[in-house]
This record gives structure tokens, C-alpha cells and sequence, in this order.
């Protein structure tokens, strides 16, 4: 993926241009890759911000987005240092990269908090992934959450788990550190159309029944339903 | 009544709401492994007692074996839950923690706070360019580029980004940039005026 020639504040076009190599040139044309205006980039960033704060579960890490964010606030970064002071426009992107940080700040510590609650279970998943199937941990998250095992393990075996009797000094993480509560309910908005998704009601009286979910069209459901549409993007969680 | 040490030490943890950290109840925590190796030596000796006959003990032997599970659990959620607590710390207070908490915390639990730190040094100076970003500021969306602050303590010299240094003395106010502010406000040097 990589973020096209355009300013990143619509009507500011002239900052972006004196701003020279501030802008991506692209002219590789025969690149496969797919070439996302700045304003598409923070959309996605956006997107992925809200799907993660509001998903019980940790989701798929967006390697490719958080780098693209990064450089582009470097390169806002540039340009305003080579602005005039005291001009108006600076205020304003000044203003545009404080707020993109923050989203991307917010995103990654809601990751944070996630890997850290659920640690167990999120290395675990990552241990049995395919062959092939997207990871929910960046190399360096997946450092963090190794760290993070080895030194609560260490910590709780010098501390007590060594002092018990034998046959209680092996604890299993997995089975007592609490896992995501994928029933929890969730708001959704739908992007794409889907058809024939299979709800499955609390009550066992009810029996299971499919609905249609209609572009635009937003719902209250039960996360674990709809878990693969997040995935995919079919749906944006609100 | 078996298990009251250990429930002891959750309870009171559970008493001190809002993240708050107590002090580290070391003596307590020995007590309740103490505790449980009294309660494993007896049921050592009986089970060799009800293997050779006596299977009245058998039901004495499980409820023991139960408390000792009881004060097991006790034991990791005291522990665990204050690990929690101590790791909120690094978010709110910075990398170097007041003195009056480090003294609450036992020196293994300061360990664990330093290889804490670390790890998610690392991880931040990985993500986001050559300096890394810094996760533990912009906490807040950003409302405003400069907000007035009024300066709690003596700090010094603070230079801001266009070179001009400003002087922060106790009680002075000044219009700063909210981005070089928020480290300050949160170790409690200066005090975001509301107006």
C-alpha cells in the first residue's frame, strides 16, 4: 500500500507543494501495490481504530497502515518545519498531526491493553496460526506479549508458585487468566450487504434464524456473530 | 478456618479501590504458604494412612486438598491483581514512580515493574520512526494547540519548539503548546487552567 501525491488538508494544496518531497512521488506505474491518497489512509487508520476499541477480542495487526501513517506524519512533520512561523497554516496542520497521532496512539495502546489482558490466549492463537492466515500480532507486539508472559510467569513461580507443595506449582495461564468474552454485544454498521448470517439467540427456546443485513443498515449483535465480517470489513463496529 | 490468611490478603486489596496500591503484605503472603505446606504434610501422612485402610480419611484428605487449591488461587489473584495495579502505575505516573508507592512494593514487584518499563521501551521505540512515539502521551484528543497552564512547583528552564525558553516558577502562568505540556501535567509540575 502506499499514500498518494495529494495534500493531506484539501484546501492547503500550497503547503504540500512548497513542502516538496513531502508528497510521494508515484511513478512507478507498473507497481502492483494499492495507492491510497492521504485522506483514504487516515480513513483506514480510523476505521481500524474503532473496530479495535470496540471488538472484545484483539483483531488482525495493520502493519501496512501504521507505517503509512508514521511517514506521513514525519512528513507533515518536515513541512511544518520548513514553514514560515506565524503563518495561519501552520496552526492548522499542526492541529491535523496532533489529532492523527492521537488516533494512532489510541489504537495501538487499545492493542496494548488487549495483549496484556488476554496474554495467554493471544499467544496461544498466535502459536496454532495456519500456515498462510493474517496475524493479530506484529513482530514487535509479539515480542512485547513474550516478554510480557515470561516476566509475570517468572514473577508469580519466585514469589509463590516455588513455596507451594509439590503438586501445586504448576499453574496453567490458559486456564486462569480469563479469555475474551466474544458474547458481548456489539454496534454495527454495515458496509457491504451480507445475507443469510446465522444468529444464534441466547435462549434455547428460540431457535437459530438468519438475517439479511442491509448496506448502511446499523444493528445491536452479538460480537461472536459477526466476528469474520469485521475481519473481512463488511461491517465497521461503532 | 483454613484459607483466612489468604483470603485476608484479596480482601483487603479488594478494599483499596481506584488502583490504589497498599503495601506489599509479605508476612501475610508467608503465612498462607506456610499454611498450605502444613496442610500438604498432613495429607502426605494420611494418605499413606488411608492407603493402607483407613478410607475414612479420604473426604478428609480432598476438603484438604480443596483449601490447598483455595489458598492457591487466593494467593495468584493477591499477587496478579497487584501486578495490574503496579503496571497502571507506568501509564499514569511515568517511568519513575513516587516514592511513597515504591515503598509499598515488594523488591520482586519492583523487578517486575523494571523489566515492565522495558519491554514496552521497546516496543515503542519500534513502532512509529526513528525516535519511536511515545504511547503514553496523547491520552486525551487533542481540543486545543495551546492551553494555559499555571506552574505548581519550581521546575526551571523549558524550551519549547521555536528555541524560546520559558520559566517555570511556582505559581507562574503561561500559554504553552498542549503537546510539551502533557508530560509535565502529569507528574504534576503544572496545572491545566480551565477556564
Amino acid at each position: 500500500m502506499r499514500v498518494g501525491a495529494q495534500p493531506l488538508a484539501g484546501g492547503f494544496g500550497g503547503m504540500a507543494a512548497a513542502g516538496g518531497e513531502g508528497t510521494e512521488g508515484d511513478s512507478d506505474g507498473g507497481s502492483e501495490e494499492l495507492v491510497l491518497t492521504p485522506a483514504q489512509l487516515i480513513h483506514s487508520l480510523e476505521q481500524a481504530w474503532l473496530n479495535e476499541k470496540f471488538a472484545p477480542e484483539l483483531l488482525e495487526s495493520k502493519p501496512e497502515i501504521i507505517e503509512c501513517v508514521v511517514e506521513q506524519l514525519d512528513h507533515m512533520e518536515e513541512n511544518l518545519k520548513r514553514a514560515k512561523r506565524g503563518d495561519l497554516k501552520v496552526s492548522v496542520h499542526r492541529m491535523e498531526i496532533e489529532r492523527i497521532r492521537y488516533v494512532l496512539s489510541s489504537y495501538l495502546r487499545c492493542r496494548l491493553v488487549k495483549i496484556e489482558k488476554f496474554f495467554p490466549h493471544v499467544l496461544e492463537k498466535e502459536k496454532s496460526r495456519a500456515e498462510g492466515e493474517p496475524s493479530i500480532l506484529s513482530p514487535e507486539e509479539f515480542a512485547f506479549a513474550k516478554e510480557y508472559m515470561a516476566n509475570t510467569e517468572t514473577y508469580l513461580k519466585n514469589v509463590a508458585l516455588k513455596h507451594m507443595p509439590p503438586n501445586l506449582q504448576k499453574v496453567s495461564l490458559l486456564k486462569s487468566v480469563p479469555k475474551p468474552n466474544l458474547d458481548s454485544f456489539v454496534f454495527l454498521r454495515v458496509l457491504e450487504r451480507q445475507e443469510n448470517i446465522l444468529v444464534q439467540p441466547e435462549m434455547d427456546e428460540q431457535r437459530d434464524y438468519t438475517i439479511d443485513l442491509e448496506e448502511g443498515s446499523q444493528h445491536l449483535i452479538r460480537y461472536k456473530t459477526i466476528a469474520p465480517l469485521v475481519a473481512s470489513g463488511a461491517v465497521q463496529l461503532i | 478456618m483454613a484459607g483466612e490468611r489468604a483470603v485476608g490478603l484479596v480482601r483487603e486489596l479488594h478494599r483499596a479501590a481506584g488502583g490504589h496500591l497498599p503495601p506489599f503484605r509479605a508476612e501475610g503472603l508467608r503465612q498462607a504458604l506456610e499454611e498450605m505446606r502444613a496442610l500438604y504434610e498432613r495429607n502426605q501422612a494420611d494418605v499413606s494412612e488411608a492407603k493402607s485402610g483407613r478410607t475414612d480419611l479420604i473426604f478428609l484428605i480432598r476438603f484438604r486438598h480443596c483449601c490447598l487449591l483455595r489458598n492457591q488461587r487466593c494467593i495468584l489473584a493477591y499477587l496478579y491483581d497487584r501486578l495490574l495495579r503496579i503496571r497502571a502505575l507506568r501509564w499514569e505516573y511515568g517511568s519513575v514512580l513516587p516514592n511513597t508507592i515504591q515503598f509499598h512494593m515488594s523488591a520482586e514487584e519492583v523487578e517486575w515493574f523494571n523489566r515492565y518499563k522495558k519491554s514496552l521501551a521497546t516496543y515503542m521505540r519500534s513502532v512509529g520512526g526513528e525516535e519511536g512515539l511515545d504511547l503514553t502521551q496523547d491520552i486525551k484528543p487533542p481540543k486545543t494547540l495551546y492551553i494555559e497552564v499555571r506552574c505548581l512547583r519550581d521546575y526551571g528552564e523549558f524550551e519549547i519548539d521555536d528555541g524560546t525558553t520559558v520559566l517555570l516558577k511556582k505559581n507562574s502562568q503561561h500559554f504553552l503548546p498542549r503537546w510539551k505540556c502533557e508530560q509535565l501535567i502529569r507528574q504534576g509540575v503544572l496545572e491545566h487552567i480551565l477556564s
